[in-house]
């Protein structure tokens, strides 16, 4: 019996074995068949990722543990650190959902790509030391097998910013500040900067603050290619479409004085489609707004600010998009190749362009001034009404210049302080903010990432606390504010 | 037989610690050897990981000399002995400021320059082919400007015309030696501009002409129309 049934069984092997014409090996390669068969099993299986009606491949998964809204260097960055500090390899399923995969309109890859730490903020300066250094190793950080290594073209030559007799005593501060948390940043006089950059008039300034290191400028398109390249390394699934809809069950509780509160969970994310009315709901457990300019618009998806004002549910995220443009400038005669990122007070801004004598820069504009953000359209006259007067007033040199180009981009701007929203919502308990740094987001990226994979994985900031950045200032009224915004 | 006892204690040391022998590089020619010898090393090695450890060790020796050599005040250079030491009496110069430091070939990176900018008394660095010095490096010089007089980057990889932009806190440097940098997009114009930038200094290069393509040379004897002024 036995004998037989073996021999059967020999000779249907090796009938299957002419059929499938396999000639190196072993006979029955079962480890592979087996796995391919359970692969197969758990697809068809609910759950997986076959679909027997319809292809279903373009669509985001059915679940995910996290779910970040927005694909820009914020976005990417908090994926990116989700899966460094997970305790086990594949613990948290994180999709990214993007709305344009191109990048037309994101302020990353419009941004001038600059990094400084003279900022008046010590959570600020820690941020952008931590960037700095992350920058600095990054092919340690975002080394993907066979691929080749980054190359940011980092320019080091640091920032100087002008103050006149009004902001000299904050500068002073400030620096002080910066010191102490151990960026290196110097002082200079007048007669100091004009022996050091002759190029520059020095009417009207009292003292300049000028950093030495890790302070300069990059190429943000680079780091952003770099983290999304690494990041789909690491396994974070990623998906073209729009967020419309949030989904969310509601608790109601009573705070320990009595006071009736309702806490919200998000438990569905509906991601359209591009250019279709298909959408697909996403299950998930966190929700992350990485969405740039647009996060004010996310968060009222999630039902945060509506309620009667004056109350944490009538406390909407103040951020809204805000136009600004950067021209593209030859100057025959212009500063040299030792010319920093150069801040007028004014708020005034230019920076060198590789080795031809280009230049770019700026201005932010006055609130009244402030541009229509319906469309990225450039406004040539802007710049010759308002940037090129103080640039020419403090750079003589660029009363001849020739604008060659221009760009806009968006600042993802909070009007409350102007500076990052970081952290949970008090009542709507799984979404987390990284959004609303106002012109320094990219230079803040790999920390701010860094602290929100902290706090949704660990409860608490661990490496740098950014408590002074959470949504509830906005309700308690407390300002955080910068004293420069570049 | 001495040969096999002496590769074994070789290989050990290779093992024990010393990186010299491993990555040496391979394939270059035996430099002694009787024609004999050449073809029993060369049959021993094809057969032996032994030998061939061997081989590349006393390559390294000849070939590889990493030259970390430091001067003092007004003293010779002080340079490590054949096997990578230096002498005892380095002791003895404890108070003596360091005048120049030759740290060409060295593995230096960004937190090693540390110990570099200890010393305020520099007047001569070399960086010569150094594999790991990059923008971020020549951005951390600047504590040396008020000493250092000469400084040479040729041969290093990964320095670009952005990182000799920030050499323009050195302004007591005399010499500048920037030849041969790969990672420099147009070596022609950037010389320029770096020479612009330190107008005290020499800069050392590849030329500003090394961009330009040679004309044809004019005939002196025929007038051309286009030089009719």
């Amino acid at each position: 019996m036995l004998g037989r049934g073996l021999r059967l069984g020999l000779r249907r092997g090796l009938v299957t074995q002419g059929l499938s014409a396999r000639r190196e090996g072993s006979t029955l390669d079962w480890d592979g068949k087996v796995s391919e068969i359970k692969k197969k099993i758990q697809s068809i299986l609910p759950g997986g990722a076959w679909n027997p009606l319809y292809d279903t491949s373009h669509l985001p998964p059915e679940h995910s543990d996290v779910v970040i809204v927005g694909g820009g260097v914020l976005g990417l960055s908090v994926a990116y650190w989700l899966k460094k500090l997970e305790r086990r390899r594949g613990a948290i399923r994180v999709l990214v959902v993007e709305r344009d995969h191109t990048y037309l309109q994101a302020s990353t890859a419009l941004s001038v790509g600059g990094i400084r730490q003279q900022f008046s903020l010590p959570e600020n300066i820690q941020l952008s030391l931590f960037s700095a250094n992350f920058l600095r190793n990054i092919n340690e950080y975002l080394a993907v097998v066979d691929a080749p290594p980054l190359d940011l073209q980092f320019n080091p030559l640091g920032y100087l910013l002008l103050a006149s007799e009004k902001g000299a005593a904050t500068m002073e501060s400030n620096v002080k500040v910066q010191r102490q948390e151990g960026a290196k940043v110097c002082l200079m006089s007048p007669e100091q900067l004009q022996n050091k950059f002759p190029w520059i008039n020095t009417e009207g300034v009292a003292l300049a603050s000028y950093g030495m290191e890790n302070e300069g400028w990059f190429d943000p398109w680079c780091l952003l290619q770099g983290l999304r390249r690494k990041v789909q390394s690491m396994g974070v699934l990623f998906c073209q479409g729009e967020v419309t809809r949030f989904i969310s069950s509601s608790n109601h509780m009573k705070t320990a004085s009595g006071r009736e509160v309702t806490l919200k969970r998000i438990y569905e994310v509906h991601v359209k489609m591009d250019r279709s009315l298909e959408y697909q709901p996403v299950e998930c457990a966190i929700v992350i707004n990485a969405a740039g300019a647009w996060s004010g618009h996310v968060a009222e998806l999630a039902g945060i600010g509506k309620g009667p004002p004056g109350t944490l549910q009538g406390t909407r995220l103040p951020v809204e998009p805000r136009k600004r443009y950067v021209y593209v400038w030859h100057c025959p005669q212009g500063p040299g190749l030792e010319a920093p990122l150069v801040t007028d007070m004014s708020g005034a801004y230019f920076r060198r362009e590789g080795l031809g004598n280009n230049y770019l820069g700026g201005l932010s504009p006055t609130e009244e001034e402030e541009p229509d953000p319906g469309n990225l359209e450039v406004d040539y006259d802007f710049f010759q009404d308002k940037v090129w007067p103080s640039l020419a007033q403090r750079v003589p040199a660029f009363e001849t210049l020739k604008v060659r180009s221009a760009w806009a981009g968006y600042y993802d701007y909070n009007t409350f302080d102007q500076n990052g929203v970081v952290g949970p919502h008090p009542l709507v308990a799984n979404m987390y903010f990284a959004t609303g740094f106002s012109g320094h987001g990219l230079q803040q990226a790999p920390g701010v990432g860094r602290a929100v994979a902290e706090m949704v994985l660990e409860g608490h900031f661990q490496t740098i606390d950014l408590s002074p950045f959470l949504f509830s200032r906005f309700y308690l009224g407390e300002k955080v504010q910068e004293h420069v915004i570049i | 037989m001495a040969a096999p006892r002496t590769s074994l204690r070789l290989v050990a040391a290779i093992r024990n610690g010393s990186s010299r022998g491993i990555h040496g590089p391979g394939g270059a020619a035996t430099p002694e050897g009787s024609q004999k010898g050449k073809t029993l090393l060369q049959f021993l090695s094809d057969r032996f990981y032994d030998v061939e450890f061997m081989r590349e060790y006393f390559l390294q020796r000849h070939m590889l000399k990493v030259h970390q050599k430091n001067r003092f005040q007004n003293k010779e250079w002080i340079r490590p002995n054949e096997r990578g030491h230096f002498r005892l009496e380095f002791l003895k110069f404890q108070g003596v400021p360091v005048e120049a430091v030759d740290a060409s070939g060295c593995a230096i990176n960004y937190e090693g320059l540390d110990n570099l900018l200890l010393l305020k008394e520099l007047q001569s660095l070399s960086l010569q082919h150094c594999p790991h010095v990059d923008d971020w490096c020549l951005s951390r010089l600047h504590p040396l400007a008020s000493s250092l007089q000469e400084l040479s980057l040729a041969g290093c990889p990964h320095i670009s015309e952005r990182g000799l932009a920030c050499l323009h806190h050195l302004q007591n440097l005399r010499r500048l030696d920037i030849s041969d940098l790969p990672a420099v997009s147009n070596p022609g114009l950037t010389q320029i501009l770096v020479e612009e930038m330190l107008p005290n200094c020499e800069v050392l290069g590849a030329g500003w002409a090394q961009g330009l393509k040679v004309e044809p040379e004019e005939q002196p004897d025929r007038a051309s129309p286009v030089h009719a002024w």
